[in-house]
């Protein structure tokens, strides 16, 4: 009974969609608040949180049903979780698997961490935009107050 | 010598390769014959090269020197100046932003110099200007004007092709050391940064000189490296950095320059970015080594040649 219960709580596999998998562990809500998927959304969504994971240690897995993620959109992933894979599912079958790449440059999805910098400003008609310095360990120069950003997830 | 000079804006020090700044030291050492006095009599060294132009101060905060600094240097080419200076009696206290008020002023003006509390407040505006942005320090950020005054002062004591220079003080929170190491960086200068060590310079800045090519040392203490050095980089320590008075005392007094710390380098120059409080000894004031007055007036000659190649003269 018991063995059959664990069996049950584990995600089905989608026919549809993006799954995307390797995702630093604790990362999968910010990776969701990237995406712009918030609670209003009505897509079918599994959040998998610090399971086990060969290679990572633990991982949180998202998986999107019938919707596709464009590269544009899941390269922004990259910003917390640079290790993540993208796996594009229709039928049933993987039909495409990459890894994500920082943006050279990042306009509008994280806040500047320097709360005098002007792109903080409410005031102000700005929009935060960052130039990537280095893609390992992830590192990025504000184009404003030229700070460096080394961890942005608590900046999303 | 032919250089493209194909910046609108003076906005961070970062902008510009090493050509350009040659350039602009270059050119404010033409233009320093205008920059001093006028004698009594004479005539023959006034210059109209800005007559007709008019350049906007924006000074959202207290500052005297620089402000006054930029009014000379275009008033010496013949331009003239309008000031804000007390923003409570502005539209800013009716809590315009920053970006309307750059729209209007660029109307009014040819050239704007900007200082404004808030990092990266010039390059927002530089996006809002239709006429050129000098940045004349934001916040704690960049104030590349006087990076390029310090660096046109070490040219003119001829010590830019073979520096070594220690950096000494706040080196953690002093914009203008930051500016400064990375603008020398691109000259291979010898850097030595000498702090207390709850000051002392953040590692992303020193990884970014490594990156650059700058040889980069670090001490606490001056006099193991006031040998080493043909110059002497200065900056005031800030008590408020300090949450125990005593504690502030003992180390200010750490990095005080005195007579007898020169006797050990006679030939070196010691420069100061200013205002300075008690960092240096009132009796080094009168010494050969003092260039920091001569670095404040070489502002003018510097801002001459900022102002003179933003407005295509």
């Amino acid at each position: 009974m018991r063995k059959k219960m664990k069996k049950e709580l584990k995600i089905v596999p989608i026919k549809n969609g993006t799954v995307i998998d390797h995702i630093t562990a604790g990362q999968a809500l910010n990776v969701l608040k990237i995406l712009g998927i918030n609670a209003r959304t009505d897509a079918v969504l599994s959040v998998v949180m610090n399971v086990r994971s060969k290679k990572m240690g633990r991982k949180d897995i998202v998986k999107v049903e019938d919707r596709e993620l464009k590269p544009e959109e899941v390269d922004k992933i990259a910003l917390i979780a640079p290790n993540a894979t993208i796996n594009i599912i229709r039928d049933s079958e993987v039909i495409g698997k990459h890894s994500v790449y920082l943006p050279k440059s990042i306009e509008g999805i994280i806040s500047c961490a320097n709360p005098n910098c002007i792109s903080n400003a409410e005031k102000e008609p700005v929009i935060s935009k960052f130039i990537t310095v280095s893609e390992n360990p992830p590192r990025f120069r504000c184009v404003y107050c030229e700070r460096i950003m080394e961890d942005v997830s608590g900046s999303l | 010598m032919f250089v493209m000079f194909a910046k609108r804006h003076i906005i961070s020090i970062r902008d510009f390769s090493k050509e350009e700044i040659d350039y602009i030291l270059s050119r404010s050492e033409e233009l320093e014959v205008y920059a001093r006095a006028q004698p009594l009599r004479g005539s023959e060294k006034k210059s109209d090269l800005l007559e007709g132009k008019i350049l906007a101060n924006l000074f959202y905060e207290p500052s005297t020197r620089t402000r006054f600094c930029f009014e000379t240097a275009m008033k010496r080419l013949g331009g003239e100046v309008i000031n804000l200076s007390s923003t409570e009696a502005s539209s800013v206290a009716k809590g315009e932003n920053l970006a309307d008020t750059i729209r209007i002023v660029s109307g009014y003006c040819d050239v704007i110099a900007l200082r404004h509390p808030q990092e990266g407040a010039s390059r927002m505006a530089a996006s809002f200007s239709s006429v050129p942005v000098i940045n004349a320090g934001d916040g704690a950020g960049q104030h590349p004007t006087q990076t390029l005054l310090d660096l046109y002062t070490i040219k003119r004591e001829g010590l830019l092709d073979d520096l070594r220079i220690a950096l000494i003080g706040d080196l953690k929170y002093g914009r203008t050391v930051h500016s400064l190491a990375y603008a020398l960086s691109l000259y291979g200068a010898t850097l030595f940064f000498v702090s207390p060590e709850a000051l002392r310079m953040p590692d992303e800045i020193k990884l970014d000189l490594k990156e650059a090519g700058a040889e980069v040392f670090e001490s606490v203490d001056i006099k193991e490296v006031i040998k080493e050095v043909n110059v002497l980089y200065v900056t005031r320590i800030q008590k408020e950095r300090f949450p125990d008075p005593a504690e502030y005392s003992k180390v200010a007094g750490t990095y005080r320059i005195d007579t007898e710390l020169i006797k050990e380098n006679e030939d070196v120059i010691i420069m100061h970015p200013l205002p300075k409080v008690d960092e240096i000894d009132a009796a080094v004031d009168g010494t050969k080594n003092a260039k920091y007055f001569l670095q404040a007036f070489y502002g003018v000659p510097v801002r001459m040649a900022v102002l003179s190649i933003l407005l295509g003269k």
